[in-house]
């Protein structure tokens, strides 16, 4: 058990690599690469079709986005309404304001049921705060039931995409984890198993079927939260989620408070927009919903864990809030060029891509490398804002956590405004940045720049030294011409004298 | 029509061909092209590394250079939807910051008369035949902010099929980013070095000599991966096959 990774640690290790060293060996992996490609090229075409199929796309992506944007302007009267409503209907509320009292929550409330053992829905919210390493360190021991999170599990390894966790796999690793690991968990994988997805399906599912039936404590999160209602809802494709949620006699479900909705009516654009966002699908196989407990159906007991985690400081910045919208649909990461090529685990968190770029270093703060790398994790492309169902300009939030790391500047940390100091590590960029500034605040000093590398330009070297390697390592520079445009402007008047 | 040409500080200290391409097209269609000599930079690449207050004072001096023209044409999609999209945020934010409305106003003038080079032909002078010749075959990459940032569509395309002897093809993957992104290409160098690998294959598969695009920040971080691969291709800015004649190729 020593070296199983149950779940993802709460915070990255202290030793998570920056971006660009954390991806680097993910680009030269040509398995990896082809895996993810394949991945990646597929669902963003799938999901271009299932969006084009609508008509109103673009009005339900505004409705999505109004609807979000209000919930979180008034998130406190919500999320009161929602505990009233859920209490109401014979559940209990509970709020963490961090990782670490959401796992001290949920490992009471089990260990108040007698149990040492629990079966999970795939949840976001409890790989975020690492809850089955905190489980386990009480003696509880969790599954996973969703197929890729199970893969995930049973092979010591970590999830690289939000919906498909298992991305980086192709199936024949799979086979061989399942061969080599089902064992140990519970019951074995068939003899002779093949790497056929049925087979594997099939041997997925008579090792979950023993979990579902003995499991007395389920542990999901929620994809939507009705505050008028008190309803929960998880969306997905297996059923595997609605085994959870409907057979054990306790359901615990932890959810992040942004995933509030005023009301019930509000799922009826979020039910569109988020299965076509994600699996491209018209409507997902499995949209379970629950509101409390309900006498002689279902389990006894209902708690729902509310998680803060770095949320309400996400929403007191301005331009950052907007990444609370979220809906978890991953498309942003199917259409994400530094995602196809970096995979998932370089950006040391449960939330990769370009959502998570913008998510980790808020939920987080930008105190580690890695956090601090982040937000300079895209090339700015907007691929990922033009595909977010609940329009989401991540763009906008990248550039704007750039000038946090390179400024500083006033941020809420755990509720209380403080100073961040610029980070360590971008002098000489500074300096640059400022004296490229000057510059173009002086045509004079550019113009004389500007001639210098003209004139020198049979000096220049093919490649560079120091920093510069990073771009004449790969390309080539371009050649400095014999003069530069306002040069030759001023020489011929723009032409009009003849001269070329 | 009197027009101000912003080349931008990358094209005019790396790439006045580019320059002269626009002044040569632009003269062709009737319009009087000035270069206003105090131009420098629009500021992008301070904005997008995070430097935004360090890309006020350059924001400024723009509009006070091009303040006074009817018509801004500029031969880059990134630095047009630096000025049209974010410069109006950066006075946005600067009100945002309590130092009220000094900047938002500054800038306001230059947003809506900036033009990129392809939608002044197609949108303010109304031509899609710009009188070009350009015996080649051409395949157009449409670069992330011309396309995604400033809507530009259909145009680019528009202007190469109407060029005489211009043999257009498709790319595979066309709307998917190059790899270089300003100090991303530097900052991320691996990433950016493998999206440029791939979009110079994709260019190559296509057969055509000539990579064309509207910005030549990316064409710089293409045809350097070109010229590195051994590809057998160049990197030609749109401007200079718009500018093309049959009496005169200009590349």
């Amino acid at each position: 058990m020593s070296r199983t990774f149950v779940g993802m640690p709460v915070f990255p290790p202290p030793t998570h690599p920056a971006f660009p060293e954390a991806a680097r060996d993910a680009v030269h992996n040509h398995t990896l690469r082809s895996n993810l490609r394949h991945a990646t090229h597929t669902i963003r075409a799938k999901r271009a079709r299932a969006v084009a199929e609508l008509s109103d796309w673009d009005r339900l992506r505004e409705a999505g986005r109004l609807i979000k944007d209000h919930t979180l302007r008034h998130l406190d009267r919500y999320l009161v309404q929602l505990e009233e409503s859920v209490t109401a209907a014979g559940g209990t509320v509970h709020w963490a304001v961090d990782a670490a009292e959401a796992n001290r929550i949920v490992a009471e409330l089990v260990k108040a049921t007698g149990e040492s053992e629990v079966v999970k829905v795939k949840s976001m919210a409890t790989q975020e705060i690492g809850l089955n390493e905190a489980l386990l360190e009480e003696g509880i021991r969790a599954y996973e039931t969703d197929l890729a999170e199970l893969i995930v599990q049973l092979g010591n390894d970590r999830p690289s995409h939000i919906l498909v966790p298992a991305i980086h796999r192709n199936r024949g690793e799979i086979r061989d984890i399942f061969r080599t690991e089902m064992g140990a968990w519970g019951r074995p994988a068939p003899d002779g198993l093949t790497d056929t997805p049925a087979e594997l399906a099939e041997a997925a599912r008579l090792h979950l079927r023993e979990k579902f039936l003995r499991a007395k404590v389920g542990i999901s999160g929620a994809n939507f939260m009705v505050a008028e209602t008190g309803t929960l809802v998880v969306v997905e494709s297996e059923g595997n989620g609605r085994m959870c949620l409907t057979l054990p006699e306790t359901l615990i479900s932890v959810v992040g408070i942004e995933k509030t909705v005023p009301t019930w009516q509000d799922l009826e654009v979020f039910l569109q927009t988020l299965p076509r966002s994600s699996t491209a699908e018209r409507m997902n196989p499995y949209t379970s919903m629950w509101t409390g407990t309900t006498d002689e159906d279902g389990p006894r007991a209902f708690h729902l864990v509310l998680l803060d985690n770095g949320r309400t400081d996400a929403l007191a910045d301005q331009v950052g809030r907007q990444a609370l919208r979220c809906i978890r649909c991953s498309a942003c990461l199917n259409v994400c060029p530094v995602y196809e090529r970096a995979g998932g685990h370089a950006y040391g968190s449960v939330y990769p891509g370009p959502i998570g770029a913008i998510l980790s270093p808020q939920l987080r703060g930008t105190a580690s490398e890695i956090d601090a790398s982040l937000p300079y994790a895209s090339s700015l492309c907007g691929a990922c804002y033009e595909v977010c169902p609940v329009a989401i300009d991540i763009p906008e939030v990248l550039v704007h956590l750039r000038e946090r790391v390179v400024e500083g500047g006033v941020a809420v940390r755990q509720g209380n405004k403080v100073v961040l100091k610029p980070a360590k590590g971008h002098a000489a960029e500074r300096a640059a940045m400022r004296a490229a500034r000057w510059a173009f605040s002086h045509p004079g000093a550019l113009r004389t720049g500007q001639r210098l590398a003209s004139r020198t330009r049979r000096l220049h070297p093919r490649t560079l030294p120091g920093p510069g390697r990073a771009w004449s390592a790969t390309r080539d520079l371009p050649a400095a011409p014999a003069e530069p445009f306002r040069d030759w402007w001023q020489r011929t008047r723009g032409g009009k004298d003849g001269a070329k | 029509m009197r027009v101000a040409l912003f080349l931008t500080c990358v094209n005019d200290t790396l790439y006045p061909d580019t320059g002269r391409a626009v002044v040569k097209l632009l003269t062709r269609l009737g319009v009087e092209v000035d270069f206003p000599m105090a131009q420098t930079c629009c500021g992008q690449a301070h904005y997008n590394t995070g430097y935004r207050h360090e890309a006020e004072p350059l924001a400024r001096h723009f509009s006070d250079v091009f303040g006074e023209y009817e018509a801004i044409v500029t031969p880059s999609g990134s630095c047009g939807a630096m000025i049209r999209e974010l410069y109006p945020r950066m006075g946005e934010r600067a009100r945002a910051e309590g130092r009220g409305d000094t900047l938002a106003a500054v800038l306001a003038p230059v947003v809506p008369k900036t033009y990129e080079l392809t939608e002044f032909l197609v949108d303010v002078l109304g031509v899609t035949d710009v009188g070009a010749c350009y015996p080649h075959k051409v395949t157009y990459h449409p670069t992330c902010h011309g396309l995604r940032g400033l809507g530009l569509g259909d145009r680019p395309r528009r202007l190469l099929q109407a060029v005489e002897g211009l043999e257009l093809v498709e790319l595979p993957g066309a709307e998917e980013c190059c790899g270089f992104g300003g100090t991303f290409a530097l900052k991320n160098a691996d990433v950016s070095a493998a999206m440029g690998a791939d979009k110079v294959r994709n260019a190559e598969s296509t057969g055509a000599e000539v990579l064309c695009a509207a910005d030549n920040s990316c064409l710089m971080h293409i045809g350097g991966t070109m010229t590195r691969l051994a590809v057998g291709m160049r990197p030609v800015h749109i401007a200079e096959i718009l500018a093309s004649t049959e009496e005169e190729t200009a590349v």
